[in-house]
């Protein structure tokens, strides 16, 4: 394997953690969005005006184009699996940093839907 | 469902109608942009003509518009659901990918795929009878559909 595919892999699974710890978090602080008349093209014109809620586009946007390019170089049945890798990091980091509770069944079922991404890709 | 109706039933019929809209606009604008690509744009040049033509082509342009309701989506999802719940949750739209590609694409789906694709239902499933949200949000006391 290419080092250059090790370092887009760092850099898609970093970037794809980062954006959605930072969305998840800001829309958390948010509270639920209301889909009332209206109101919903408000709330997301404030929420686009939100730096976290910016950062974590770029850092989506980073995540996107650092996989178009890992396409290039590697196969997809290798970047697929990997990205999925992305996926058991994010939870325990929704654990540790959001302070989720994740319990048995929710550990279990992520496990299955991790090993069937990965499995989808071959 | 009407304002008067409990709060959880209500959520509950909001997670799912937005989980769908989130799966369905991932899937069908991935596919859109695919089917786009493939035959509008084979050989598009890195000139900025051909990328704005490319963009603004019938099919890319879908894709767009559905990738864009597909970030909006999962923003409101996120804004009622933890994120270890979103995550799995929203994978089924892998499944749905892989079936599109076989029949629109005529990719072959082997026996691992297939075996991907339950694990994916299977995990789904169990992650979608959790709790959906198990931190306090300040926002949460203002609610109507």
């Amino acid at each position: 394997m290419k080092s250059l595919a090790w370092v887009l892999l760092i850099v898609m699974v970093g970037s794809t953690v980062t954006g959605d710890l930072l969305q998840s978090m800001e829309m958390k602080r948010h509270g639920e969005v209301c889909f009332s008349n209206g109101r919903l093209a408000a709330a997301f014109s404030a929420l686009f005006r939100n730096a976290y809620i910016a950062l974590a586009i770029l850092f989506m946007a980073i995540s996107f184009f650092s996989f178009l390019k890992l396409l290039t170089v590697a196969d997809l049945s290798f970047a697929v699996p990997a990205s999925a890798g992305s996926f058991v990091l994010e939870t325990i980091l929704a654990k540790l940093l959001l302070k989720e509770q994740i319990n048995l069944r929710r550990w279990a079922g992520a496990a299955l839907v991790a090993c069937g991404v990965a499995l989808l890709a071959l | 469902m009407s304002p008067g109706s409990k709060p959880t039933e209500r959520l509950t019929f909001k997670t799912r109608l937005v989980t769908l809209i989130v799966i369905l606009s991932q899937a069908l604008g991935n596919w859109s942009l695919a089917w786009g690509m493939k035959h509008d744009a084979p050989h598009m040049a890195l000139s900025p003509i051909a990328v704005l033509r490319t963009i603004f082509s019938p099919w890319v342009g879908l894709g767009i518009v559905l990738l864009i309701l597909w970030l909006l989506s999962r923003m409101a999802l996120l804004s009622w659901a933890d994120l270890s719940y979103v995550l799995p949750v929203t994978s089924l739209g892998y499944v749905i990918s892989a079936i599109l590609g076989k029949y629109f694409f005529a990719e072959e789906v082997s026996v691992a795929r297939w075996a991907g694709i339950a694990l994916v239902v299977a995990g789904t499933a169990l992650v979608g009878r959790t709790e959906r949200n198990t931190t306090q949000t300040p926002g949460a006391v203002e609610s109507s559909v």
